[in-house]
């Protein structure tokens, strides 16, 4: 019954005015960049992470998560009514959403959506409370020999389910690790990579490398395509799913939870796979098959299910490990750290009213974007209509502020253009910014467990494969580079990941 | 070459690699036991090179499909005035320095138009100075230096 004092406790925290404010703040901001074409939830939560400083740690993190499973749910509604992917999670509703809004179900499958969603949210939130606490028990006992081998298991997997090539993937992951250990090593003091900049000195922000290679690379890459967006329907009427609708709804969002569930935990994916995943099964389970692509509510209730369920899930390495599984993740880490709070196993221990606070605000937030999103959708409708080419330079001008605050200086402004610049070469050579990211963060952590591990060990690299947890993950990890070698699994692959991801 | 892809991208990972290795060539290896500071990254940047290589080789190997064109004016508007903002805010201040950086990069669009660029320009300044600067206390200056700010 500790379980219920926990999520009492949650809940006192998640529900004095103030958080409640800035958790409906979060979902409602975060449906609106979901309906934006063009700004993700990465740019987003980049450029207000600075601002978030003013806040509490608690409103601070209930805030920004928000803003994450929030735009899981704008995302559809862009993909339903005007066949763009609002949010990369959503391109797989295209399919089917987009059909039925021409044949004027457009109500029906924004309802489906916003349902499966809320179920999705639901079920995601009670396995976080479910299965957080024993996995950070068990982290607990991690030394570094184990939470090297654990960012290992991450990285491979990252660079598993990164789309694209396998080995662009993995240089991606080499750069970002050696970019991560741009500054002074705290072994030796000695500045490395610095170029005798002092501003160098700390290292790159990872903010600064998250604005420029999302923020301005999905600009640069937005305006190359430049199309007008025509929204085809502006009123929509009948939301309500008729009998025949909620009977074929149910098993796939009960199937797409689960696999969103399940991906969502892997390192290196986070919602965006989820939806393919469980798009792809839906399509071989479904007895009505033969619809799909034609306007099949399955095809918009299995992905929108996972997608919202791997939002969520995806915080349980997080919050248990202080391991980030995807870009998202690794801003809320350097969220918590900013507040001066150090992510890990002890975080439940430590600040329970956090852990246990941000857990329930889930579902609260869940429960205001199913209002949100059915109710209002004539607001989101509008939101659509706003020209991206009056979003863009503000987008631009809030990454420079947001970034020059961090430091207060003009130097990260220039270190975002420059990683603009290179994450657009990137994107043109099919090379994914997203492992870059993650090997950027935890390079500089990868090189002091391994330091350490090895020290505590004399030198004797067996540490890794006689340590019983980290034997686990590195053989996991191992398995999971195997997998991708089978002609059968990279089949599999490439037809879930194949998909063009947008913002 | 029959990957053009796979070419360039192989010739940026061995470039970075080779300026990885040498660099660190200066920082002492040290010994597993205890590693130096240039131990991690000479692992890495030799594993980039290996990378790259692969990646070149196999661009003779494998065909795959070309580059597409480099969107030049908005890589360049959009990098550049970026740049710009940050290397003249202190000096003219945000209420100059934005308006130029919303112009500007506005002008990267084929739907560029002066009348709702200047509205933008104006709304995004006012709101900037407010929030920003007046909210949450910024230290961006209003009226530059060059300006008696």
């Amino acid at each position: 019954m500790e379980l219920i004092a926990n999520l009492g406790l949650g809940l006192a925290t998640a529900i004095t005015p103030a958080n409640l404010f800035y958790c409906f703040a979060g979902v409602f901001l975060g449906t609106l960049i979901g309906v934006l074409p063009g700004l993700g939830p990465t740019a987003t939560i980049a450029m207000l992470l600075p601002i978030t400083f003013v806040l509490p740690p608690i409103s601070a993190l209930i805030m920004l998560a928000g803003i994450y499973y929030g735009s899981q749910y704008g995302g559809s509604t862009t993909s339903i009514l005007v066949n763009v992917p609002g949010e990369a999670a959503s391109v797989v509703t295209t399919l089917d959403g987009y059909q039925m809004a021409r044949q004027g179900r457009a109500g029906v499958a924004l309802a489906t959506a916003a349902i499966g969603s809320f179920f999705a949210g639901t079920v995601a939130t009670v396995l976080i409370a479910l299965f957080a606490p024993p996995l950070s028990e068990i982290a607990l006992q991690f030394g570094p020999a184990e939470y090297f081998s654990l960012m290992v298991l991450g990285l491979v997997a990252s660079v598993v389910l990164a789309q694209g090539s396998l080995l662009h993937a993995i240089a991606m992951v080499v750069l970002g690790l050696l970019l991560g250990l741009i500054g002074t090593d705290v072994n030796s003091g000695m500045q490395r990579y610095t170029f005798d900049i002092s501003r160098l000195a700390d290292g790159i922000g990872f903010v600064v490398v998250a604005t420029g290679m999302f923020g301005l690379t999905e600009i640069i890459r937005n305006l190359e395509r430049e199309e007008q967006r025509s929204v085809m329907i502006t009123k929509i009427a009948n939301l309500m799913p008729t009998k025949e609708d909620w009977k074929r709804m149910v098993a796939p969002i009960l199937r797409g939870t689960l696999i969103g569930s399940a991906v969502g935990i892997l390192p290196g994916s986070g919602s965006i796979l989820g939806a393919f995943a469980a798009y792809s099964i839906e399509k071989k389970v479904s007895k009505n098959s033969a619809e799909f692509g034609k306007g099949a509510i399955e095809g918009v209730a299995a992905p929108e299910s996972a997608n919202n369920a791997g939002a969520q899930t995806s915080f349980i390495p997080m919050l248990t490990l202080g391991i980030p599984s995807n870009p998202v993740m690794a801003l809320m880490i350097g969220a918590m750290i900013i507040q001066g709070i150090q992510p890990g196993p002890s975080v439940i221990k430590e600040q329970p009213a956090l852990f246990w606070g941000i857990i329930v605000s889930m579902w609260i937030g869940n429960l205001f974007l199913l209002v949100l999103n059915l109710p209002m959708i004539g607001l989101w409708v509008r939101m659509i209509m706003v020209p991206y080419q009056l979003l863009y330079p503000a987008i631009l001008t809030f990454c420079a502020i947001g970034v020059f605050s961090l430091n207060n200086t003009e130097f990260d402004i220039h270190m975002m253009a420059l990683f603009g610049l290179l994450g657009y070469v990137f994107s043109k050579l099919g090379c994914e910014p997203a492992p870059m990211l993650l090997a950027f963060i935890l390079g500089r952590l990868m090189e002091e467990y391994l330091r350490r591990a090895l020290l505590i060990s004399r030198g004797d690299p067996m540490v890794f494969i006689t340590r019983p947890i980290s034997a686990t993950l590195l053989a996991l990890a191992l398995l999971a580079m195997f997998a991708v070698l089978i002609p059968a699994f990279s089949k599999t692959r490439e037809e879930a990941l194949g998909g063009e991801g947008a913002s | 070459m029959r990957n053009p892809k796979d070419f360039w991208a192989g010739v940026i990972y061995i470039a970075f690699g080779l300026i990885a290795v040498i660099i660190a060539l200066d920082y002492g290896m040290g010994t597993a036991l205890r590693m130096g500071p240039g131990y991690f990254p000479t692992v890495l940047g030799v594993l980039l090179i290996v990378i790259g290589t692969v990646s070149l080789i196999r661009s003779f190997l494998q065909s795959g499909s070309p580059i597409g064109g480099f969107a030049i004016k908005g890589l360049l508007i959009i990098v550049g005035s970026t740049f710009l903002f940050a290397l003249i805010v202190r000096e003219v201040g945000l209420v100059i320095a934005l308006p130029i950086l919303v112009i500007m990069t506005s002008y990267a669009s084929v739907h560029f138009r002066w009348g709702p660029t200047l509205a933008l320009a104006a709304g995004i300044t006012i709101f900037c100075v407010l929030v920003f600067i007046k909210g949450l206390g910024v230290p961006l200056p209003m009226i530059g230096s060059w300006f008696g700010g």
